[in-house]
């Protein structure tokens, strides 16, 4: 299943917590944008230690994290 | 990368700085009070004219400064905001009538209980509550709405305003107002007390140290890692202030301090509350101005304004303990917190009826 969350332009914890609600889904495929440095190492942090994998792509302000659970 | 041993180390740091500051004149367990700091400044600028908190303190302008260095370097420095501007405003002002109730902002809270003083230990429980409120709220979707990308000019200005009042304290000295007496008296050397910020302003920005978050993140997802620099701070400050002979432990005749158990416990659930509903302590708010945050920005200016009035109307608690009017207040602006989270949460819409909550 793949999932995206926009998180772009909220401040934390909120991308953290729409990323926790995906996660509590149990989706395996999530892509999560966001803005700033602080969300993307919060959200990054969160998806490692739920045991995801993640890719970062940056491209002008935004960060798109690439996540997936085998 | 902010590894947990750079956590802890950067809280380590700060507890540090916080105990030197007190051995070089800063008023003992008050190292570093982001609350009563900004109230100092205040004072120092003429907002409210109680004369024994006027100096306009160069910690706070090197955090900012600092911050602001280390952001730009990073690559970091965002002009960024939009996101409830007056709401937050009004929260600042709220969070610093709330810290000035029990006499602290959370760090200093963390100073107190490293100095022995137990008065800071209800409000410990406070604030934890407090927080725990808040997260009630995040977890029904509470926010304060997307902030925007705005024109560079908005981002620097809050550097700026810090650098020119610097300056001024430096250079101009005589416009600013001075406490001759009582805590605003009692400062460490401006350049010692400069350098201090401007370590911690950049050690902060990196880390993203928040008291408030550290405590948030545990009972939110289970993470300890902003917790770890609270950790830092406590610890390095006891053994500081063991070392250097500022650790006495009581209740009774702490430093810039009150035993009023009851408003120690609601003014930093206060404080515990509105940091939620801000996204960040104090220090965290003047870290992320300083990053280009103006939402942050217009928070200080909360946190200043707020402080003002504190002064102006007798809400400010004293040795002596907390006022009426402190107490009224406070409770007033705790019903309002409840009334901003609850608006701003799925509750307002997905419930008929608009009761407030009162905690």
């Amino acid at each position: 299943m793949l999932n995206s969350i926009d998180a772009r332009g909220l401040s934390c914890p909120q991308p953290v917590l729409l990323t926790k609600k995906a996660i509590d889904q149990q989706l395996t495929d999530l892509t999560i944008l966001v803005d700033n440095e602080t969300a993307k190492g919060n959200v990054l942090r969160f998806l490692q230690n739920a045991g995801y994998t993640v890719d970062i792509d940056m491209s002008e302000d935004t960060y798109q994290l690439q996540a997936k659970k085998s | 990368m902010d590894s947990k041993k750079g956590m802890l180390a950067a809280g380590g740091v700060v507890g540090l700085l916080s105990v030197l500051l007190v051995v070089f004149g800063n008023p003992a367990n008050m190292g570093y009070c982001i609350a009563c700091f900004i109230r100092d400044i205040a004072g120092g600028v003429g907002m409210h004219r109680a004369d024994v908190v006027q100096y306009a303190r160069p910690e706070v302008m090197g955090l900012v400064i600092g911050a602001f260095v280390m952001a730009k370097s990073r690559g970091e420095f965002a002009s960024k905001g939009g996101s409830a501007p007056f709401i937050r405003f009004f929260l600042g002002a709220l969070m610093m009538i709330s810290a000035l109730v029990f006499l602290g902002c959370p760090l200093r809270m963390v100073l107190r209980l490293a100095g022995g003083d137990l008065n800071a230990l209800p409000a410990t429980g406070g604030f934890v509550v407090g927080i725990a409120i808040g997260i009630f709220f995040l977890n029904r979707g509470y926010n304060l709405k997307r902030n925007y990308t705005l024109a560079k000019s908005e981002g620097y200005a809050f550097p700026l305003v810090n650098v020119l009042l610097l300056m001024v304290l430096i250079a101009f000295p005589g416009v600013l107002f001075f406490s001759e007496s009582g805590p605003g008296s009692m400062r460490a050397p401006l350049f010692i007390a400069l350098a201090s910020g401007l370590i911690v302003g950049a050690l902060a920005q990196r880390t993203r140290l928040c008291t408030m978050g550290g405590i948030r993140d545990i009972i939110l997802f289970r993470d300890n890692h902003l917790f770890l620099g609270f950790a830092g701070i406590f610890v390095v400050a006891l053994v500081g202030n063991l070392v250097t002979g500022n650790f006495n432990v009581g209740f009774a005749g702490q430093p810039v301090a009150h035993t009023e158990t009851l408003w120690n416990f609601l003014g930093m659930l206060g404080v515990g509350f509105s940091a939620v509903l801000l996204g960040g302590c104090p220090l965290r708010q003047l870290i992320l101005a300083a990053e280009g945050n103006t939402d942050s920005a217009i928070t200080v200016m909360g946190l200043l304004v707020g402080a003002a009035f504190a002064h102006n109307m007798s809400l400010a608690s004293s040795p002596a303990g907390a006022t009426p009017n402190g107490k009224l207040v406070l409770i007033i602006g705790l019903a309002i917190m409840a009334g901003i989270a609850y608006l701003n949460s799925d509750l307002a819409v997905s419930t008929a009826k608009g009761g407030v909550n009162v905690e």
